[in-house]
């Protein structure tokens, strides 16, 4: 479904991400970790084609993201749905445009009827009552669930998370972890998620692979994650949450 | 050889950021003519470029005016030309401190917000969450402002020529007790048509550079809130000198 060829992007100096591969098929949840500055959001704006990469390929069920035109471009971004990290919720739009929006675009349905829609989205994600707040009204933890519901609502084949479970306390942590596990049944998505949350990596994946000095250097399914032989995946998987890429080169 | 090497340097930053600049034009004027049309969005666009501004246009228009009004008459009095303020005052208003002051102000009130929001959307991911929602993001937050300066900053300037043409009668008439007639009949008598639609043409473009370059700070700065302090204020600064150095060149074409 997903495939990422020798994946290299350079911002300035800094190359960051420097021969990428991996393979992500239908229907499987992959989890990419790695420290932070490591370029894992580097790595999801690629599929998606919000970054262009210097070289290599990104390559979703065989189209070359990179050779698509405008057009064929918008078509392909309809099949996925993205949590970005920060939720990154329209500041200026109610909670229920922010859930309805890609809906509200599309023009084919009455303003009332996908309001009716974002709010059963809304109640999916655990929120009710909250359609009529604006995002500065809402909590952290209530912004991710909302930007959940934006990226699920028009039913796509593919779910990019951008650290789903960051700045969340580990119970709503754990919350979001669940919503995505059972997304991931209700819909049937292939899913690619970026996180340093171990925990939740565990909780959602089919399989980790673990992004370190920009190239993927172990793939494995959770329990191989766990039993790895890899000095750099044993020290991020025993520093936890805080294994910073500074760290992990001194095991190198 | 550093001081050239800097000079260079200096000049493909240049380039390279006028072909950006034109790159945006280019999109915003295709997106403009792709479905679907925001009529939503444009309006809300107007009200802000244009409603929401009237006050501060309304009061520098009529200071300014005023203003006019009185050094004109001050030094035309020295000759005996009292009768001829209105006309001058009419003609600058007109040609000149109409659509120049609105864009001004527009850059100041307008542009430094539209520079502010698109920045801030950038720098919380809210553009590319357009993109991964398979909305275009020139067409969305670009076109109808463009739209809307493009409309509203020429009916503004309309307002801002009459207000201080009233200014201009207000110091005349009632503070130097010159006859109404007297003012009224040497304003319609030079003023010419010209002058008044050229002063148009001029808004018209004003307000097309002030939403270009102030949606194209926005659009594309980077580096958290000192990124988005930095585009608010280059877009004013921007928008201002490209409003003076174009209205010269624009001028010397038109009335030459």
């Amino acid at each position: 479904m997903i495939e990422i060829i020798d994946l290299h992007k350079s911002f300035g100096k800094n190359h960051v991400l420097q021969g990428v591969n991996l393979k992500v098929d239908r229907g499987e949840s992959m989890v990419v970790m790695g420290g932070s500055g490591s370029g894992k959001t580097i790595l999801i704006k690629h599929i998606i084609r919000l970054l262009r990469p210097d070289s290599g390929k990104v390559i979703v069920d065989g189209r070359d993201m990179a050779e698509l035109n405008e057009k064929e471009l918008y078509k392909m971004r309809k099949r996925f749905g993205m949590l970005f990290q920060s939720a990154a919720l329209f500041d200026s739009l109610s909670v229920w445009e922010n859930v309805g929006f890609a809906l509200l675009r599309e023009r084919q349905m009455k303003e009332s009827d996908v309001k009716k829609i974002a709010i059963e989205e809304l109640k999916v994600v655990g929120l009710t009552g909250v359609e009529d707040l604006m995002p500065s009204e809402l909590s952290g933890g209530m912004k991710k669930r909302v930007g959940l519901a934006r990226a699920i609502i028009h039913n796509p084949e593919i779910l990019l998370y951008d650290e789903p479970t960051t700045g969340l306390d580990p119970i709503l942590a754990n919350t979001i972890g669940d919503l995505i596990l059972e997304l991931k049944k209700r819909l049937s998505v292939t899913s690619v998620t970026i996180t340093h949350d171990i925990q939740a990596a565990y909780k959602i994946a089919d399989r980790i692979a673990m992004l370190f000095k920009g190239r993927i250097i172990e793939t494995g399914r959770p329990d191989e994650i766990k039993n790895t032989t890899n000095p750099v995946v044993r020290q991020f998987i025993s520093g936890g949450l805080a294994a910073s890429g500074e760290d992990l080169e001194e095991v190198v | 050889m550093r001081s050239i090497e800097s000079l260079g340097r200096y000049i493909i930053r240049f380039l390279e950021e006028f072909g950006r600049i034109a790159s945006l034009l280019y999109s915003t004027i295709k997106q403009i003519f792709t479905h679907p049309f925001d009529i939503k969005g444009i309006l809300k666009q107007m009200v802000e470029v244009g409603i929401n501004s009237l006050p501060v246009v309304l009061i520098t228009a009529a200071f300014t005016g005023m203003a006019l009004a009185l050094q004109t008459y001050t030094g035309f009095a020295r000759f005996g030309a009292e009768a001829m303020v209105g006309f001058v005052v009419a003609i600058s208003m007109t040609r000149e401190l109409g659509p120049v002051l609105t864009a001004i102000m527009i850059a100041g009130r307008v542009g430094a917000a539209m520079a502010a929001e698109l920045s801030t959307m950038r720098v919380t991911e809210q553009i590319d969450a357009l993109e991964s929602l398979a909305t275009n993001p020139v067409k969305y937050l670009v076109v109808p402002r463009f739209l809307a300066s493009l409309i509203m900053v020429p009916a503004l300037t309309v307002i801002a020529a009459i207000v201080g043409i009233l200014g201009g009668y207000f110091i005349v008439v009632v503070v130097f007790g010159v006859s109404p007639a007297v003012y009224w009949h040497w304003t319609w008598v030079y003023t010419e048509w010209k002058d008044i639609y050229f002063g148009l043409i001029k808004a018209f473009f004003f307000g097309g550079c002030v939403s270009l370059l102030s949606c194209y700070k926005g659009f594309y700065s980077a580096g958290g809130a000192e990124g988005v302090g930095k585009a608010t204020t280059s877009a004013v600064v921007f928008s201002i000198i490209a409003i003076l150095i174009s209205n010269y060149f624009l001028s010397a074409l038109m009335f030459a």
